[in-house]
């Protein structure tokens, strides 16, 4: 095809192989290299010890007194545990109209925790401890009126990193910096053991 | 010069240069590239921004000998380096005052280039090597402070990988896949030390050669903003150039003394320069399930993390965030002037470029307060001023009322 009696058409159609040569030669490498990269980038993942750590963790409720709050560990992120008074739960709804989603309805929680008490009982609130916005640890502030946080704060949970406000029921309040409501992992009770990490088959009788 | 008499050159130069073109190079790079000669203060600073590399790229190197990665053992062995390696205390704070120092010197480079309008044609893709540069040396220095695993590294890594969790769709996958563990964990800091000592530094000497390369092409801009190649004597060379050695080479030197002076100062006398180069809640060990009571990154992150957190929605400051360090980018193409420098513009971008730095310094220092008022509010005020610049400036500056920009460079002394 390339001898010296090859016409201008010869040459055109040679030109055009050689490109279609060079944008094949292009694709294979490029779809190889696409296939290489994943064994490299599945490095990166959990690993299987990792995900073998994050069995689900246990808690004794009888240790913990009316106000009081426990933090367990479950997959490396704290759990708050908060006996949560009657007249603490009772007064949740008064709150609503100052609350970015006070129905849940876009935050991250299990079905039969999405209720108003964002709860299973109505005195366990189990939510993990990191903040919506940015992943601080949110202080307990359950003190109603405070200095800082005004005389109308109904107690609940301050973020130190960026202000963020949450209630009671992990709900955000309006003008926080985190969008959503802290997070519940999936828990049940079992008399006075607390499994966090599992849905319990009686978990949604318990309610 | 085009001769090219190395290979009748004696001796060992002369066999080298026969084989590695070495007297060629230096000619090419130092000797015929000329540089404007009204250089002011202001270019002293990417030589310096050069000499904190290298500074950094040594002591690194030191601290990787005894460091030891992994959460049972790093902050242990930076301990250790600090009592018992003989001038560990030393290597280490040069590389942590080195990193305070390399950012005090980019960001008045930056600034020098905003000034004299050195990102405009055609310096384009120098300048947006360089901002590559920046995006590498923030990633170095967010990995490099994760590295000790104290307290604030750890939540600082905790709240800027989280960053990604912002992003639709895939955010939760991605966080999950950039710690390589539900938490910030064992896992998360081998692979920020693989990056932070080998990775990024290859990158930023990548970016930074081709910087240069980008520079020895187009030629240096000056303060007059004037192009000195449009100008040019009988010899073919410009008649407001100078050889950049050794004339250049010699004025750096005072400026490389200067720095060091102030640099050992600080190694010597303030290392942890009252909480802002090394932060007190680093000096404990990290601990995943507890916060410092107030978490602010590096100093030369605040500006960004103001803007972030002034924002009351997650992804809209995530978004606002990144976009105050893309404005950068997009620079060349939003100012339309025909005028480089700041000295021949019009009151108009004098006025909108000092809202700038204004708000830029501000930022800087309302990032490193408590997210309380008055605080957030003036950092809204500040990130206002500092999107307008960047906003308004295609606007105007087409029809700006300049000054008329002198032939020749000018002195002001």
């Amino acid at each position: 095809m390339t001898n010296a009696g090859a016409t201008t058409e010869d040459a055109d159609n040679d030109l055009s192989r050689r490109k279609f040569l060079t944008v094949a030669l292009g694709a294979v490498a490029g779809t190889g290299a696409a296939f290489t990269a994943v064994p490299f980038l599945s490095t990166w993942a959990p690993s299987e010890r990792v995900r073998a750590a994050g069995a689900p963790a246990k808690f004794d409720l009888s240790k913990l007194q009316p106000g009081q709050m426990a933090t367990i560990v479950w997959r490396k992120q704290p759990v708050y545990i908060v006996n949560r008074p009657k007249d603490v739960t009772a007064k949740l709804a008064e709150h609503d109209s100052r609350l970015k989603d006070p129905q849940s309805a876009e935050s991250q929680q299990p079905d039969y925790a999405k209720n108003g008490s964002r709860s299973v009982r109505d005195d366990l609130l189990v939510l993990i401890g990191t903040c919506t916005h940015l992943g601080c640890l949110p202080k307990q502030r359950f003190e109603p009126g405070d200095a800082t946080l005004g005389a109308d704060w109904p107690g609940g949970f301050y973020c130190p990193c960026h202000g963020s406000r949450f209630d009671l029921a992990g709900r955000v309040f309006n003008g926080s910096p985190a969008s959503l409501n802290l997070r519940i992992p999936p828990y049940h009770v079992d008399g006075n053991l607390l499994t966090v990490g599992e849905d319990g088959a009686a978990t949604t009788g318990a309610a | 010069m085009a001769t090219t008499g190395q290979e009748s050159k004696p001796g060992l130069m002369g066999w080298i240069n026969k084989r590695l073109p070495v007297d060629q190079f230096v000619r090419s790079q130092l000797l015929d590239y000329y540089a404007p000669k009204n250089f002011n203060i202001w270019y002293f600073f990417g030589a310096l921004s050069l000499l904190v590399l290298v500074i950094q790229l040594l002591s690194g190197i030191f601290l990787t000998m005894f460091y030891k990665v992994g959460e049972a053992t790093a902050f242990d062995s930076v301990e250790y380096i600090m009592r018992e390696v003989d001038y560990g205390w030393l290597v280490r704070y040069i590389h942590s005052t080195g990193a305070s120092a390399f950012f005090v010197v980019v960001y008045l480079h930056m600034y020098r280039g905003l000034m004299y309008g050195s990102y405009k044609a055609p310096r384009e893709l120098l300048w947006l090597f360089g901002m590559l540069v920046y995006l590498a040396l923030m990633a170095e220095a967010f990995m490099g402070y994760v590295l000790p695993w104290g307290n604030m590294s750890y939540w600082g890594a905790q709240v800027i990988i989280n960053l990604f969790s912002t992003i639709p769709v895939v955010g939760g996958g991605l966080v999950e896949w950039i710690r390589g563990d539900y938490a910030i964990a064992d896992s998360t800091l081998n692979r920020f030390f693989a990056l932070h000592v080998a990775a990024v530094p290859l990158a930023i000497i990548l970016l930074v050669a081709l910087h240069l390369v980008a520079l020895r092409q187009v030629g240096s801009n000056n303060p007059d903003g004037i192009e000195i190649k449009a100008n040019k004597g009988p010899d073919g060379k410009p008649i407001d150039g100078i050889p950049f050695h050794p004339y250049y080479t010699v004025k750096d030197l005072v400026g490389v003394g200067t720095f060091l002076l102030a640099f050992c100062t600080v190694v010597f006398f303030v290392p942890t320069f009252n909480g802002l180069f090394l932060e007190a809640a680093n000096f404990e060990p990290a601990n995943p399930v507890s916060t410092p009571e107030d978490i602010t990154p590096s100093w030369y992150f605040t500006p960004y993390y103001a803007i972030l957190r002034s924002i009351p929605n997650q992804r809209l400051g995530a978004l606002a965030m990144l976009l105050a360090i893309l404005a950068f980018f997009f620079l060349p193409w939003l100012d339309r002037s025909p005028v480089k420098s700041i000295r021949y513009r019009s009151g108009l971008y004098k006025f909108f470029f000092s809202i700038f730095t204004v708000s830029f310094c501000g930022l800087m220092y309302l990032g490193l307060q408590k997210a309380e008022e008055p605080y957030v509010t003036l950092a809204r005020i500040c990130m206002a001023g500092y999107f307008l610049f960047f906003v308004t400036l295609p606007f105007y500056s087409g029809k700006e009322k300049t000054t008329r920009v002198p032939q020749r460079v000018t002195f002001h002394e």
